[in-house]
């Protein structure tokens, strides 16, 4: 149905195009005398004018028609007092899978008529979609046409609408991230009515399988307890140390060499061939912990006669931190290099080793900018998913032994949130929490780092 | 200080240089090394799934058995019953087998032999009445057994296969009868709960709806946004809001996105879940940062004297812009896509939360039907327990791998041939 319409005023669009090429600067030019612009732009000017407000109208529509169908059909229900919010939803969702014939189960014979009306009523915004967007056509192109013939500068009116389409585009990035922010905290701040945000900050119970008993006695006080995030942070932050244990000193040192002691053609082989390590998918490096270096470490313990689980946090921290190498190693090779030779020249002229220049000027001269490439590795450990959800384990626990498993923040979101979820649910809710909870972490960390990169560069540059 | 103790000190400091460079070709080296076992280990465990392993058998089309004769319609045959003529020269591969023995005889081959059978024979209708030679796909179990991927001497309660399928096994395998062919089914099937009937068919095709999706979204408005702030953008509070905007989403971990398709897409617009076209819009918000910034790059390296020499000649700064810095831009905005779109391929935090773990049996055609995609593939076929998804894991990372590695070499391909020095 879109796909047809957005065809149809694409066609209507180059239609314009042609007519307002030809036609109109023909017609223009008969009673003026003089184009004051070149003929293709009066038809790019009529073409922007019929597509582009229909495309508009075309999307907004189809993204709030469900809201109103929604808020129509539900319009009913509302009298009661007894349907909060989350039954609303609830109701809403059994109309809409009986409409599409979807609905598995006895089917609530209160609620058919709905389902009729549902269908009679998308019927009719469908319709009144189709109607909207043609007449909009019409009277958009019927404004520019006159507009044109009212001597207007196509030139300057066509490049006006570039531009200002080229600014939507890149505001696309404010509305991700206000999207992020609002879709996170408005389920989070659903759940920290439930949960008390400094149970969740502060809690050392996370067991949020047992949210779901819904014995009348005893829900809110399970709900109050099981949803202590510290291990879940412990976890993550446990991980991501293991990982940079393993990623700091070889990225760094492989920064080093490349920046300091590799030849043009070693670079050129060595630099890409590392990089390679952040090009592969991380789900393929999940099961290679899961797959290979679990087992390894298991065997490998029982010889030295060590208890290791076959999900354990070194198994997960190890073979991110090998993912990581290139984030480190690459940025510190680019910030070495950006260190003005100058300073290499003044300590090699007082006799100075190339590894005590490196040690002893570079480094230090390098340091704001390696600190900003480690910080992003650490945001980049954080966030990372698949590696922990396949390696690391489930089962939350405050312990330091690296053998054991552990989870992350990530991990439980994945598994909380793997098919089938109602919103109304503390647990699903929970995930947003952790969610949320990981944005802004990352965010500040990220800041961080690029501000201090950047600062870097702009001492030398 | 003597010579002596200057020497002395000399060879400290030379050795701590000699260490010094140990480290760094040590730490290179050991990346590589990683490197290595892992794709020396993916390849070497997922090679065997490019092949499968088939079992020669007698049939008989035996027009009574079947209950069909040469003019029997297609759709007749397609419902009639080919099991008992496949059980029938089962069983005959060892005519003293006891019945409680029959069961296990039945189930050397795999569940799929009888569509086998009946796509053989709706092809060959001439074959009625007659014993022909066929081969047929032989249970997963034997199959891994048969590659070397299961160990055959342990004991018989620790295998999924019996001692006396083992037996037969030996048999027909010392007459020639089993063979292997490579693995068509594997690239045209959609997923299945038996491992040597699962494909990646179904996920092939959902990659590539998505990533489509993803391509068609981000690219225009990364390519867009980029030329905004790269040649027009005014130097102003927005602006600056923006850029901080772009470099963070940047560096924003995947899963946010998940939940944002989640929260945003599945809850508040009731789009279709499990499907490309939500995965691609995903997948679109998370890349576009990442286009903007090596667009932004190329935009950059295009000299000014280019834009100055246009302006120069009266053209206006779009026109500028438009007609003589983006086509030279253009190769370079290229690579940096089809690079943001390889990250894109290999995802699947965010596909997992908007539901592209459900079981697809069925190969997609729309991007509004429910898919699965290569890397989730992957990440379910680790989470099954049988031993004939690994080979199958292995060998969908590899294609995973392949199609990774030939968007990069393209990308890298593009720079080089189009990169031009502006000196």
């Amino acid at each position: 149905m879109n796909l047809t319409i957005i065809i149809l005023i694409l066609i209507f669009s180059l239609s314009c195009f042609f007519f307002g090429k030809t036609k109109v600067s023909n017609k223009i030019k008969i009673s003026r005398g003089k184009l004051n612009s070149l003929p293709k732009y009066y038809g790019y000017y009529l073409a922007a004018w019929c597509g582009l407000p229909a495309l508009l109208i075309l999307i907004l529509w189809t993204f709030s028609e469900l809201y109103f169908v929604k808020f129509i059909i539900l319009s009913d229900f509302k009298a009661d007092p007894t349907i909060d919010e989350n039954k609303l939803n609830l109701i809403f969702t059994e109309i809409v899978s009986i409409a599409e014939k979807k609905f598995s189960g006895q089917i609530p014979q209160n609620l058919i008529p709905y389902a009729e009306r549902f269908l009679s009523l998308k019927y009719i915004f469908e319709l009144s979609k189709l109607a909207v967007i043609f007449s909009t056509i019409l009277f958009s192109i019927f404004f520019s046409y006159e507009q044109i013939l009212k001597n207007i500068k196509a030139k300057e009116s066509v490049e006006k609408i570039i531009k200002s389409v080229m600014f939507c585009c890149a505001a696309i990035a404010i509305f991700t991230t206000f999207g992020i922010v609002l879709s996170l905290l408005f389920e989070s701040i659903k759940f920290f009515t439930v949960v008390p945000i400094f149970d969740f900050l502060s809690g050392t119970n996370w067991s949020p399988g047992r949210a779901f008993i819904r014995d009348a006695s005893t829900e809110i006080a399970d709900v109050e307890n099981v949803f202590g995030a510290v291990p879940l942070f412990w976890g993550t932050f446990f991980i991501a140390a293991i990982a940079m244990c393993v990623a700091i000193p070889i990225g760094l040192f492989s920064g080093i060499y490349m920046a300091e002691y590799a030849s043009r053609k070693v670079r050129k082989i060595v630099k890409p061939l590392i990089e390679v390590l952040a090009g592969i998918p991380t789900v393929v490096y999940g099961f290679f912990a899961a797959l290979t270096v679990g087992p390894f470490f298991r065997t490998l313990g029982e010889i030295i006669g060590l208890e290791v689980s076959s999900e354990s946090a070194l198994a997960a921290g190890i073979v991110m931190g090998v993912m990581i190498i290139p984030y480190v190693s690459s940025l510190t090779d680019d910030v070495i290099n950006a260190v003005p030779l100058s300073l290499r020249e003044g300590s090699f002229s007082l006799g100075a080793t190339k590894s005590e220049t490196t040690k002893k000027v570079i480094l230090p001269a390098a340091l704001p900018g390696i600190v900003g490439a480690i910080l992003l590795a650490v945001s980049r450990a954080v966030g990372e998913t698949m590696i922990v959800v396949m390696a690391a384990g489930l089962g939350a626990s405050l312990t330091i032994n690296p053998l054991e498993a552990s989870t992350t923040i990530t991990t439980q979101i994945v598994t909380i949130l793997v098919g089938e979820q109602s919103f109304d649910d503390p647990k699903t809710q929970a995930a947003f929490a952790l969610g949320i909870t990981l944005f802004f972490f990352t965010l500040i960390i990220n800041i961080i780092a690029l501000q201090t990169v950047k600062k870097f560069r702009e001492q030398y540059e | 200080m003597n010579s002596k103790q200057k020497e002395i000190l000399m060879r400290k400091r030379y050795s701590a240089e000699k260490r010094f460079k140990f480290f760094g070709i040590f730490s290179i080296s050991l990346a590589i090394l990683f490197l290595c076992i892992l794709l020396f280990n993916i390849f070497t465990s997922g090679l065997s799934a490019f092949f499968k392993t088939k079992l020669i058998l007698k049939i008989n089309f035996d027009e009574k058995k079947l209950g069909i004769n040469m003019n029997t319609p297609d759709e007749a045959i397609k419902a009639s019953n080919f099991n008992e003529i496949l059980q029938d020269a089962l069983l005959n591969l060892d005519l003293l087998a006891p019945d409680l023995k029959k069961i296990e005889l039945i189930d050397i081959v795999s569940i799929d032999a009888t569509y086998e059978l009946k796509r053989f024979y709706l092809q060959n209708k001439d074959q009625l009445n007659k014993i022909v030679e066929i081969s047929l796909t032989l249970s997963d179990d034997l199959d891994q057994l048969y590659k070397g991927n299961f160990p055959r001497d342990i004991p018989e309660d620790r295998r999924r296969f019996s001692d006396f399928q083992l037996k037969v096994f030996d048999e027909q395998n010392s007459q020639n009868k089993i063979i292997t062919e490579f693995n068509f089914s594997f690239f045209k099937n959609a997923d299945s709960r038996e491992p040597e009937l699962a494909g990646i068919g179904a996920s092939l095709i959902g990659s590539l709806l998505t990533i489509l999706v993803c391509l068609i979204l981000s690219f225009p408005i990364g390519f867009l946004a980029a030329i905004y702030l790269e040649e027009f953008a005014p130097k102003n509070k927005i602006t600056e809001i923006i850029e901080i905007n772009v470099n963070n989403l940047a560096a924003v971990p995947s899963i946010v996105f998940g939940l944002l398709g989640l929260g945003v897409f599945l809850n508040y617009f009731y789009l279709p879940r499990s499907t490309p076209l939500v995965g691609g819009l995903v997948l679109a918000l998370m890349t576009l940062p990442r286009i903007i910034i090596p667009c932004r790059a190329a935009l950059k390296a295009v000299s000014p004297s280019i834009r100055e020499g246009a302006l120069a000649l009266g053209a206006s700064k779009v026109q500028a812009v438009m007609h003589n810095v983006v086509p030279l831009a253009l190769p370079g905005t290229l690579s940096g896509t089809i690079i943001g779109l390889s990250q894109a391929l290999g995802e699947t935090a965010p596909l997992i939360l908007i539901g592209m773990v459900a079981f697809i049996n069925v190969v997609p055609t729309y991007p509004i039907d429910p898919s699965a995609v290569l890397p989730v593939q992957v990440y379910l076929w680790s989470e099954s327990a049988e031993r004939g998804f690994v080979e199958k894991t292995s060998a969908t990372i590899i294609i995973l791998i392949f199609f990774l590695v030939l968007m990069n070499s393209s990308a890298i391909y593009l720079r080089n041939k189009f990169e031009k020095k502006w000196s």
